[in-house]
């Protein structure tokens, strides 16, 4: 049924949505931008797990569930990051992460 | 009452005032904290009557020997089989006389106390040393072995050097109680030392079989030698040394003199009566080793003993404060107490020397509890130390005069009060022993009878001096103990002492060696007579007398120089050529490293602060960076 594609097409694919992310998660200044590129690691990694336990372990359903529980936690981490920084804004009036630094020496 | 067990209350009872007093006393009124102390003792004072009632009458002359009763003996720290730790109570001849002694003391300097020192600050403190001290006395005569009087012996050290520096306000009293309380610790040294050695070559602490004659402990005890003494005489002499130090014999005498800062009740109860004569209680109980397996420690103890008393006696004719003279006599008189102990011999009549040093215990404990009593009357008096402030106080002092008298009396040995007998049987068992230390003790007796009649003839005869305020005689609370132990004084010559304390615990017959109390009778009476002429018929005398011996005299005011003698020790060799550098190498080498150490870390940490910029990405873009270079060293090491 998927005969079509190898297993290092979606190994490729996670990869780069992974350092995508980190990419992202490095260089954006917006706090939004820096959650998106979060949850864009997350994703890749679900690939992963799906991927890697479709092709290696058929039989098993370790992988799927553990993708489900990522997709309801990052919901969750989701929800928080807004929370904060909602809060972060209100304290600093903005969300450029380079001006939120008053936890230094 | 013949179980004994109630004994544990002597002690318990003063310790559960120490704490009372010590935690509670500055909410409760002052005279009440001094009134619940002095009932308190009232009832240990009771306890050791009763005590020795059914020890030397009902239960333990059985056959006619005084047995050692245990009443208990419990483990206090376990270490291993061999080496455990007890607590416990033993009773026998010495213990329960010091009971009398400790008890009958305290409760007279309680009881004084409360007019003495009415109105002082600290008055509940007070109380609650004594107490301290009464429970820590208590605890070191009835030890059952050397490692709980050990314990005790330092406890009375401690509560000696509070006493001592009860008026903590006063410099002279703070350097006082260090000075006692340093030396007697650097003589405890050597007790300790002389402990562990002993206990090591006999496998034990306990003082029923390290003293038992027949035993095995002191049969085991010669063997390895060391400079030509064996080991056991080695740890007898160290022993010894702590004996030294807390009976404040030479040289370890400095502190006593000293210690007289501390109030008159106190100079009374502990540097007079009970705490000092610890020593001469230590060798007492020791004495069985002593006799059979170093018999080389115990005519070290007959010599230092000698010449302690010659030696105090002589500084004691020059001293000008009335305590000090007092300190010295009793410096004089413990070290014929040693004497008697070093020229003793173990059972029967041989003890003789055992039961006098005991005997003259008991009766110096009445006297010089009385003299320092009578001074502090004085003192109390005319506000004021010094014989020159004192003069014809006999009219003004009726009650202190007479009890002064009667203990000037005892102590000059003059029959038929108490220190005649005891000093007479000191006397003849140095005659049998030793004639050099015979002829000291007599000289000793002379000038004894000298310098206490030379105090007694400038307070109390003399002119008036002039006295601020008219001096009036004492509240009864210092009178009455004033009275009960002149009566003691007086009469406590007539004890028995041979049927009751001896080395072995087997009563023998003693009688006045006529041949040697006559003339020591009249040697004493020399002395008075010289003190009369100089000081009532003669008053310029003494000082045409010093200017012909100037010399001697500075000498001997100046206590032969020891105390400065001690401090150029101290300060130019001990502290200059061994403090000194040890104190650089500290400062400079231990303090270097540790200050390097804290340097180079505050100097790194400075650089790498950096890092902490509080910039999220930064951390990030470590936190990963290190985790790519982790998982690129995995695979690289795993392939």
């Amino acid at each position: 049924m998927n005969a079509g594609i190898p297993l290092s097409y979606f190994l490729i694919l996670a990869a780069v949505m992974f350092f995508t992310g980190i990419y992202g998660f490095l260089t954006r200044r917006n706090l939004i931008t820096i959650l998106m590129s979060v949850e864009l690691i997350l994703n890749s990694v679900n690939i992963n797990f799906l991927a890697l336990n479709r092709y290696l372990f058929p039989h098993k359903l370790e992988g799927f569930f553990f993708s489900l529980f990522i997709i309801t936690v990052a919901a969750a981490e989701a929800a928080v990051a807004i929370a904060l920084i909602i809060n972060i804004y209100r304290r600093f009036t903005t969300i450029n992460v380079e001006d939120v630094n008053i936890m230094k020496y | 009452m013949t179980d004994f067990n109630y004994t544990l209350w002597i002690f318990l009872i003063p310790f559960l005032v120490f704490i009372l007093l010590g935690l509670a006393g500055h909410r409760l009124k002052a005279r009440i904290s001094g009134l619940l102390g002095t009932a308190a003792l009232g009832v240990v004072t009771v306890l050791s009557y009763i005590t020795a009632y059914f020890y030397y009458f009902r239960t333990a002359g059985i056959n006619d020997v005084f047995r050692k009763i245990t009443v208990f003996d419990s483990t206090w720290l376990h270490f291993t089989d061999t080496l455990e730790i007890k607590m416990g109570i033993l009773l026998d001849p010495i213990s329960v006389m010091m009971l009398i002694v400790i008890s009958t003391v305290s409760l007279m300097v309680h009881i004084y106390s409360l007019g003495y020192m009415k109105g002082e600050k600290g008055f509940e403190r007070y109380y609650s040393f004594l107490s301290l001290f009464a429970f820590s006395m208590m605890g070191l005569v009835v030890a059952t072995n050397i490692f709980q009087m050990y314990i005790f012996w330092e406890l009375v050290g401690i509560s000696s050097y509070l006493l001592i520096g009860f008026y903590y306000q006063k410099p002279e009293a703070v350097r006082a109680s260090k000075k006692a309380f340093i030396v007697t610790r650097f003589a405890d040294l050597g007790f300790l030392i002389g402990i562990l050695l002993l206990s090591f070559n006999t496998r034990t602490f306990d003082f029923s079989v390290l003293t038992d004659p027949q035993g095995t402990a002191i049969a085991h005890s010669s063997g390895i030698s060391f400079l030509g003494l064996s080991v056991t005489t080695w740890s007898m002499i160290l022993v010894y040394l702590g004996g030294v130090g807390k009976s404040a014999m030479f040289p370890f005498h400095i502190w006593l003199p000293d210690a007289m800062e501390g109030p008159t009740p106190v100079s009374a109860l502990i540097h007079a009566a009970t705490m000092v004569v610890a020593g001469v209680y230590l060798v007492a109980r020791m004495f069985p080793v002593y006799f059979f397996a170093a018999p080389a420690a115990l005519e070290i103890v007959a010599w230092i003993g000698a010449f302690s008393s010659l030696f105090a006696a002589i500084i004691a004719c020059t001293q000008t404060d009335i305590k000090r003279v007092l300190a010295y006599s009793t410096i004089s008189q413990i070290g014929y107490m040693m004497l008697a102990l070093g020229v003793s011999g173990y059972g029967g009549h041989d003890g003789l020397g055992f039961m006098a040093s005991m005997f003259h215990l008991f009766t110096h404990a009445m006297f010089k509890a009385l003299l320092f009593l009578c001074a502090g009357a004085i003192i109390h008096a005319v506000h004021s130390n010094f014989m020159i402030d004192m003069g014809g106080l006999r009219k003004y002092l009726p009650l202190t005069h007479l009890t002064f008298l009667i203990a000037c009396l005892a102590i000059s040995g003059i029959p038929p009060f108490s220190g005649f007998f005891s000093k007479d049987e000191i006397l003849a068992a140095a005659f049998h022993h030793n004639k050099v230390l015979f002829f000291i003790e007599y000289a000793v007796a002379g000038i004894t009878a000298f310098y206490m009649f030379r105090l007694y003839f400038t307070v109390f005869r003399g002119e008036d001096r002039h006295y601020h305020t008219v001096p009036h005689e004492a509240p009864p609370t210092m009178t009455i103990p004033l009275i009960i132990l002149a009566t003691a004084a007086a009469f406590s010559g007539f004890i028995p002492f041979s049927k009751l304390v001896t080395s072995d615990g087997k009563a023998f017959q003693t009688h006045i060696e006529w041949g040697i109390a006559i003339p020591s009778v009249l040697i004493a009476t020399t002395g008075i007579g010289t003190a009369y002429v100089m000081y009532v018929r003669n008053p310029s005398l003494p000082g045409r007398i010093i200017s012909i011996f100037k010399h001697s005299y500075k000498l001997a005011l100046n206590k032969f120089y020891i105390d400065e003698m001690y401090l150029f020790i101290t300060k130019k060799i001990i502290f200059r050529y061994i403090s000194e550098p040890v104190a650089w190498f500290d400062r400079h080498i231990v303090d270097g490293t540790m200050n390097a150490l804290a340097i180079v870390t505050q100097v790194v940490s400075f650089r790498i602060r950096e890092f902490q910029s509080g910039q999220l990405q930064k951390y990030a873009f470590f936190f990963i960076s290190g985790t790519i270079l982790l998982a690129l060293t995995l695979i690289y090491l795993l392939h």
